[in-house]
């Protein structure tokens, strides 16, 4: 499992617009937060299929449509639905609100050089730290 | 000699039980009496018709081949008023006397008018068959004031369908909660601010003493003295079981017809089944009992008595789009050793309780999510043992959530509830009579031809083993909101209803798709001229940015360059743009229009501005551009001009949107340089005349464009081309270019519905097009005035962290 989280504040509530999501680049990452309503939810910025810009996508319930070829992510998983394919999948990221600024959990820099999948995410998985491709295909 | 076999009523119950005597030996020469004029049709889907999702004739489940097919006489419109048991005669009110050896009366159930005065007048409706939901839907639309008295499933179903053909609707119901036999005091609630939610008004506990009006109805008065203002009222009070003609020939009847477990009356030659019949005390109404019985009878009638009928659990499901209401069983918590599960959740709606009693469910009430029903129904029906899984009976385990695994069914589980038909049944039914489609399966099987709730199993268990399934032509806009693109424009008008998702979150799943938001989207601008709550998030990234995306998420830039016609100066300020932006990529398009390509989001707002020119909207679906040739002006050939004509065109219809990209073209000769004819519009110039011509075509399929109209002034031209667009606007589904549009509907109706369209039509069609142009605006002007902060702008986090 990887090292130790920290939560990073990014911008005020304001700046994501309901339903819609916003690309931010943070600690070499690109992360696509997006606002549910009630709730924002954060997965890495690019489509396992062919790279899509997801922040960018139309949000459907938990689901965000990338733009390029309509695949659909599931925001909770950072899965991609009825993935024919081995599951592919983005990492998924914690976040929180705090004084109308919000907050995405991020690994400590040391020793991850990878995306780590969030607490959020890992429920979904066996308990193998190796199991999801959390990179751009 | 074939014994005759009278069957009195052409109903559901009436007609599956014959189709069941068919797989019988011997055989009867049949005769069925029908008192409406209609073939067997699905009742159960009255509610439907009159929310406009099907039409009637979608919901025929026996067509007049059938009976051919099998020899049935078929006498519809007569009513048999009486019977001679004696002489074994039945009696039509046309006068007819027929003759039977085996008697079997299907004649369902009547309306309940509770006492009240004023039943008589006109506008007071009951809502049982095909003719009563053709009245309504005449008397229906859109600001009318309807009172559905009778808060049961068929009272609410009316009131929803009356509802969605834009009737303003009050529910008045006699009871403290809504379908009290189906549903407890809380999921009565639940439902009731569900249907409140909808916009369709609840009155309980109020007694209705009469229908007020002179002659016509004009309000219901109650007892508590309020009064409540109507057009018309329907009364769904409850039904009753006809039985009347049992009483005539001398049967054992109570509430209804009374039957044994064999279905046999008291005369060993008559029969009865369906909503008429009472057996052990219990008079059904609904669907699957009555197929059961069917199935008991049959083999009765054909001395193959052995099956008995030992009663029906009992299941409704209310069928209305956005209102998932599914009980079965007993619900009551009074009997001793009851335990009751329950859960909700106010906010998402949600109301769900099992009744266990010995470790066996007894009853089960869910309101807002039905997901489940399936394995409730099943539970029941079989008895299941819930010892074990006593922690998860309302949240199956997390192996169990996947979904329905078709392939993990046992093959005895029943999937179609009202026809009795199981798995085994229907894989059978597909490798041995080669099933492709659902509607084969259904002729078939009669799977999913009751409530239709066991659709989606079937065609997923097509899917799995039919080796050649092919889906259904898709009809309505997707499966969020299912109902066909012309009726939702309907109600969108009738409902005045502006943004996405209002209309998502009454009429659909409330959460929509990357299919229905666009559509909804455009629908609304178009509906409303521009006029709208444009809901940014329910568009395509395109239209939320006015650029292109690109394979990388970068954008592509095209500004209008009207007729292609352009300047030194333009493309001077063109080139500057490119350096100074880094634009990877300069490139002439095939629309006479120059693009620039690979331009990040951030850079959007200041390159417009640099541009200094209007969106050319190559983005989205909508008006592109007008192609044009040099025409008059320097041609040698030219015979008009095309190029001032199409710049002028592409000036009146700019910054619109279409259901979907809309090219048009000029050209000075027929020789057709800039391709006219092959554009969604042409405007062809001929020596002293234009010919306009539409649904071109020359993408994924080549089309030559019909002729709409020959004129000889380019006003005239002009106005013939936006005549059209208009009416493509109005009445194309979303996405269908014009070439389609135009071959579904048909030149020649085009042409009667624009160009050649009475006054008052061609200057409403001009009206609200000049209302949508008054709105629209380059949609660039947004880079000076954002819609919203960060439209453009890359959000930079607040707290800088190390890679």
């Amino acid at each position: 499992m990887s090292g130790n989280k920290q939560w990073v504040r990014i911008t005020p509530v304001q700046n994501i617009p309901l339903r819609e999501g916003r690309s931010v680049s943070v600690g070499g990452r690109e992360i696509a937060i997006f606002n549910l309503g009630n709730r924002f939810l954060a997965v890495d910025g690019r489509c396992p299929h062919k790279g899509g810009p997801l922040a960018e996508g139309i949000v459907t319930g938990t689901i965000v449509v990338c733009p390029l070829h309509a695949w659909k992510i599931n925001l909770e998983t950072g899965c991609a639905a009825k993935a024919d394919v081995n599951p592919a999948c983005v990492a998924t990221y914690q976040t929180r609100v705090e004084s109308g600024i919000v907050l995405i959990e991020l690994p400590e820099p040391s020793g991850a050089e990878q995306g780590n999948p969030s607490l959020f995410g890992e429920q979904n998985w066996p308990a193998s730290s190796d199991s999801p491709s959390t990179s751009p295909a | 000699m074939m014994q005759k076999l009278v069957v009195v009523g052409n109903g559901m119950a009436g007609v599956a039980c014959v189709e069941q005597i068919l797989k019988h030996a011997p055989k009867f020469e049949i005769t069925i009496f029908g008192d409406e004029t209609h073939v067997n049709y699905n009742r159960i889907l009255l509610s439907s018709v009159l929310a406009g999702e099907k039409v009637a004739d979608e919901i025929v489940l026996n067509g007049l081949e059938w009976y051919r097919k099998h020899e049935i006489e078929l006498r519809l419109g007569v009513r048999i008023v009486d019977v001679d048991s004696e002489r074994k005669t039945v009696t039509g009110d046309d006068g007819s006397v027929t003759p039977f050896d085996k008697l079997l009366v299907a004649t369902g159930s009547t309306p309940l008018i509770p006492p009240m005065e004023g039943v008589k007048k006109e506008g007071v409706f009951v809502f049982r068959n095909l003719d009563d939901t053709r009245c309504l839907l005449d008397y229906a639309g859109p600001g009318k004031k309807a009172v559905v008295i009778g808060g049961g499933l068929l009272g609410l179903e009316a009131a929803r369908g009356l509802q969605v053909q834009g009737c303003d609707v009050t529910v008045v119901h006699l009871m403290d909660t809504l379908m009290e036999r189906q549903l407890d005091f809380t999921g009565g609630s639940y439902l009731k601010a569900k249907m409140e939610c909808l916009g369709v008004k609840v009155l309980l506990e109020r007694n209705t003493t009469a229908i007020l009006g002179n002659g016509r109805a004009t309000g219901v008065a109650l007892k508590n003295g309020e009064t409540v203002e109507a057009d018309f009222v329907v009364i769904a009070a409850g039904i009753r079981p006809n039985a009347e003609l049992g009483r005539k020939a001398g049967l054992h009847v109570n509430r209804g017809i009374v039957v044994n477990d064999y279905m046999e009356t008291s005369n060993p030659d008559i029969f009865a089944v369906g909503e008429c019949v009472e057996h052990n005390g219990i008079c059904y109404g609904l669907l699957a009992p009555l197929l059961e019985q069917g199935k008991v009878l049959a083999a009765t009638i054909t001395g193959n008595r052995g099956p008995v009928y030992g009663g029906t659990v009992q299941a409704a499901k209310l069928k209305i789009m956005g209102v998932d209401v599914f009980s079965a069983g007993n619900f009551s918590e009074k009997a001793a050793g009851t335990d009751a599960i329950r859960y909700e959740d106010p906010a998402l709606g949600t109301y769900k309780k099992l009744t266990v009693r010995d470790g066996k469910l007894a009853g089960v009430i869910l309101v807002g999510d039905t997901s489940d029903s399936h394995r409730y129904m099943e539970w029941l029906r079989a008895q299941t043992d819930l010892t074990a899984m006593r922690r998860q009976l309302l949240f199956p385990g997390p192996g169990d959530d996947a979904g329905l695994d078709v392939a993990e069914m046992a093959d005895s589980k029943i999937v179609c509830g009202c026809n009795g038909v199981t798995k085994a049944t229907i894989i059978q039914a597909v490798h041995e009579k080669g099933i492709n489609t659902l509607a084969q399966l259904k002729d078939c099987t009669r799977a999913s031809t009751g409530c239709g709730s066991c659709t989606e199993v079937c065609q997923q268990l097509l899917k799995a083993v039919a080796p050649e399934f092919q889906e259904e032509a898709k009809k309505s806009l997707c499966k969020c909101i299912p109902f066909p693109e012309g009726k939702l424009r309907e109600i969108l008008r009738s409902q005045r209803l502006r943004s996405v998702q209002e209309v998502l979150e009454i009429y659909g799943n409330g959460v929509g798709c990357e299919v229905c938001k666009p559509a909804l989207s455009y629908m609304l601008d178009m509906l409303w001229c521009g006029d709208h709550d444009e809901d940014r998030s329910a568009r395509f990234i395109n239209d939320r940015v006015h650029a292109n995306i690109q394979k990388d998420g970068t954008f592509s830039v095209v500004p209008r360059i009207r007729g292609g016609v352009t300047s030194a100066k333009e493309l001077r300020r063109i080139a500057d743009v490119a350096e100074k932006y880094n634009v990877r990529m300069v490139k002439i398009t095939g629309s006479q229009r120059i693009d620039l390509l690979g331009v990040k989001k951030a850079d959007l707002p200041s390159i417009w501005a640099d541009l200094g020119m209007p969106s050319g909207q190559a983005y989205t679906k909508g008006v592109r551009m007008v192609k044009t040739c040099v025409g008059t002006d320097f041609c040698r050939f030219g015979v008009q001009d095309s190029t001032k004509a199409g710049i002028e065109l592409e000036r009146r219809l700019e910054n619109l949107y279409t259901p979907h990209k809309l090219k048009m073209g000029a050209v000075g000769c027929p020789r057709n340089c800039a391709e006219a004819t092959v554009k969604d519009i042409g405007l062809v110039g001929q020596e002293g005349t234009w010919q306009v011509v539409v649904g071109g075509a020359a993408g994924k399929k080549v089309r030559k464009a019909d002729l709409l109209i020959t004129v000889e002034s380019t006003e005239e031209a002009l106005q013939a081309a936006t005549l059209f667009f208009q009416h493509y606007r109005e009445n194309a589904n979303y996405l269908e270019r014009t070439y389609d549009f135009v071959e579904r509907v048909g030149i020649e109706k085009v042409r009667r519905e624009t160009v050649y369209a009475p006054l008052a039509v061609q200057q409403g069609l001009r009206e609200r097009l000049r209302k949508s142009k008054r709105i629209a605006r380059d949609a660039w002007l947004e880079g000076d005035t954002p819609r919203h902060p960060t439209q453009f702008v890359q959000i930079e986090p607040l707290e800088k962290v190390p890679a």
